[in-house]
């Protein structure tokens, strides 16, 4: 959560609200805030994080480990019409690249502002070229780009 | 968001619809349809209490429609990753 904490700006530049949930009461958020990840990102957490004690949000988002009794780790984007447009859910050992969140947004946000006209191919990040689907591209993809030059 | 004050029940996060209270008065037993979240159909709307700059807070999903939201569930505050 530091690691989200420290992109903030980033995702306020592009728009994007944050909110984290877990299992954990909203007194222990206050103390994990203040006593670790405060001195992690070199600030307070700038967003909300919510609790989710018996796991009553994660089920219907699909993150919620019985067995366990905690989420596991789900990340989802979703869009300004309340549409889910990606997710990512991990194991708990392994922790996410939020720079790979970033990427996503940018990219779901160029295909949103381009009314779908562009899509956004493997790899793509902003400023790489994208594609314009329609007839011509229909196995003309090759020559437009390559997984050497573009990914 | 509105502020609550954090008293010792713990409110907890809970789906938008559910647990509604009968006309009888009696909690109605939710529908035992998980709805799962997928790519492409509308994100389930939750209402959480939150812990947000110094306050305890809360939130509700469909107030942020008209912004990009990025969700982010993890297993525990104090883990190691």
């Amino acid at each position: 959560m530091s690691a989200v904490a420290a992109n903030y700006d980033t995702l306020q530049s592009l728009g994007v609200e944050v909110i984290s949930v877990s299992v954990d009461s909203q007194f222990v958020h206050k103390v994990w805030n203040d006593q670790e990840l405060s001195k992690m990102a070199k600030k307070d957490i700038p967003f909300h994080m919510a609790t989710d004690g018996p796991g009553n949000v994660g089920k219907i988002y699909g993150v919620y480990d019985e067995a366990a009794g905690v989420e596991l780790r789900g990340r989802f984007i979703i869009d300004p019409d309340g549409v889910i447009q990606a997710m990512e859910v991990m194991t708990p050992p392994v922790g996410r690249k939020m720079s790979e969140a970033i990427r996503q947004i940018y990219a779901f946000q160029h295909v949103r502002k381009t009314k779908g006209a562009e899509v956004c191919p493997a790899g793509w990040s902003p400023g790489k070229k994208t594609l314009k689907p329609g007839p011509e591209l229909v196995g003309t993809v090759w020559k437009e780009w390559s997984p050497f030059e573009n990914h | 968001m509105s502020e609550k004050t954090g008293g010792c029940a713990r409110p907890t996060g809970a789906v938008v619809g559910e647990n509604l209270i009968a006309e009888n008065g009696e909690l109605s037993k939710k529908e035992t349809t998980v709805v799962t979240a997928k790519v492409g159909t509308k994100a389930p709307d939750f209402e959480a209490p939150t812990y947000y700059k110094g306050e305890f807070t809360s939130i509700k999903l469909s107030d942020y429609l008209g912004k990009w939201v990025l969700l982010c569930f993890y297993p525990g505050d104090f883990t190691f990753v």
